[in-house]
């Protein structure tokens, strides 16, 4: 099947994976994300070591797709991941502060609703006698 | 539903699911011992899935022809009244056989349960497409695995060529015939194991070929046959004695 999404690039299970890469000390590590739904985001669930990405989601399939609901998976090299460093935690360090940044001040269930009751009295008022 | 046409039937899902029962045990016999942590899972959770097809046949022949209480069908019969095929019985050797045997049996699986879709006999249409998915998972594991070890060194070309060759003739009698075939095709139940052959043949063959194995000959290979009239290899009694062993203290238990 062809992605809709031009970035990912998807298993098809007709052409065979591509072999695996001879010469390695041991085999390469993946991170696996797995979706739970169509639409929604995909989660990192764990790592794997597999020889190639294709062996890699053969794998993470059964390893991390087998119980819970599941509808994709994706599978990325842990070595492609660019990743903050330990020591630089504090950057993050009041974020909790900084609750003006939260939108979470932005009253917008009270103005649905106030709208949903005037709809709702129009629809009465308009009905046919 | 003519007595006929009941016997083929139950003889067919009766062979269907002692395969299944009997290769699931055998490829779970890897749990633990698998060679890489991942394989161990993917092979162990596939074992797994066979022992629900089997299940859920032997369901089937409870629900549909007064067959007897699955538990008890699956380990209270003499070896003599199981109709796997021999290729199932093998017992487990190096991991390069048992690779082998997934492949050509699921592969064997896989086109037995497409052409299902399409039965007459509505349980068999309710059970291929809930196994579809399964299938199609079983399949891309096995020819992921085939293609990496065909291209995976000359050690392991060798072996896995080796392994082919030596268990081909073997897989063939997946498609022993039984006997209230010619009913149950007329019928419209199932296309026989002919075509089931024929359309094995035309899965395998490109997928070896294409990673690089070369296709023992049918015709000198011949199958391997006896199973579905209960003659049996000497490693099926040993088999079902350990697969039977607890079920067996307790029959009367509930798990």
């Amino acid at each position: 099947m062809q992605s809709f999404d031009p970035r990912v690039r998807r298993l098809n299970p007709e052409p065979p994976p591509e072999p695996v890469e001879e010469g390695l000390p041991s085999w390469p590590a993946f991170e696996v994300f797995h979706q739970e739904k169509r639409g929604a985001r995909h989660e990192h669930v764990g790592s794997l070591h597999a020889p190639n990405p294709e062996m890699a989601l053969v794998f993470a399939k059964e390893q991390f797709g087998r119980r819970k609901k599941c509808v994709s998976i994706w599978v990325v090299p842990s070595d492609r991941i660019l990743a903050s460093a330990e020591q630089d935690e504090d950057m993050f360090a009041n974020n909790l502060d900084k609750t003006y940044r939260d939108a979470s001040g932005f009253r917008v269930m009270e103005k649905i609703n106030r709208i949903r009751r005037e709809q709702g009295n129009n629809q009465t008022g308009s009905k046919p006698k | 539903m003519d007595e006929a046409l009941n016997t083929g039937l139950a003889g067919l899902i009766t062979r269907m699911a002692d395969d299944e029962l009997v290769l699931g045990h055998r490829n779970s016999e890897w749990t633990g011992l698998g060679p890489i942590l991942e394989e161990d899972i993917a092979f162990s959770s596939m074992a797994q899935d066979k022992i629900g097809h089997a299940l859920a046949l032997y369901q089937v022949l409870e629900r549909e022809l007064g067959g007897t209480d699955p538990d008890h069908f699956a380990f209270f019969r003499d070896a003599g009244q199981y109709q796997c095929c021999h290729f199932v019985e093998y017992p487990n050797r190096e991991y390069d056989f048992s690779l082998m045997r997934h492949f050509l049996f699921d592969a064997a699986e896989t086109v037995r349960f497409a052409s299902l879709e399409e039965s007459t006999f509505q349980p068999f249409r309710q059970l291929a497409r809930k196994f579809r998915g399964e299938l199609k998972y079983h399949m891309m594991h096995a020819r992921a695995w085939i293609h990496q070890l065909g291209h995976g060194g000359e050690a392991a070309r060798e072996r896995m060529q080796s392994c082919l060759s030596s268990c081909f003739g073997s897989s063939l009698g997946i498609f022993e015939e039984g006997i209230g075939d010619d009913t149950l095709i007329s019928s419209g139940i199932f296309p026989g194991e002919k075509a089931l052959r024929e359309k094995w043949l035309e899965l395998v063959e490109p997928l070896l070929e294409a990673a690089a194995f070369q296709m023992p000959s049918v015709a000198e290979t011949g199958p391997d046959t006896g199973g579905r009239t209960g003659i049996h290899t000497s490693f099926l009694q040993p088999l079902l004695d350990e697969m039977r062993e607890v079920f067996r203290m307790d029959p009367a238990a509930s798990w």
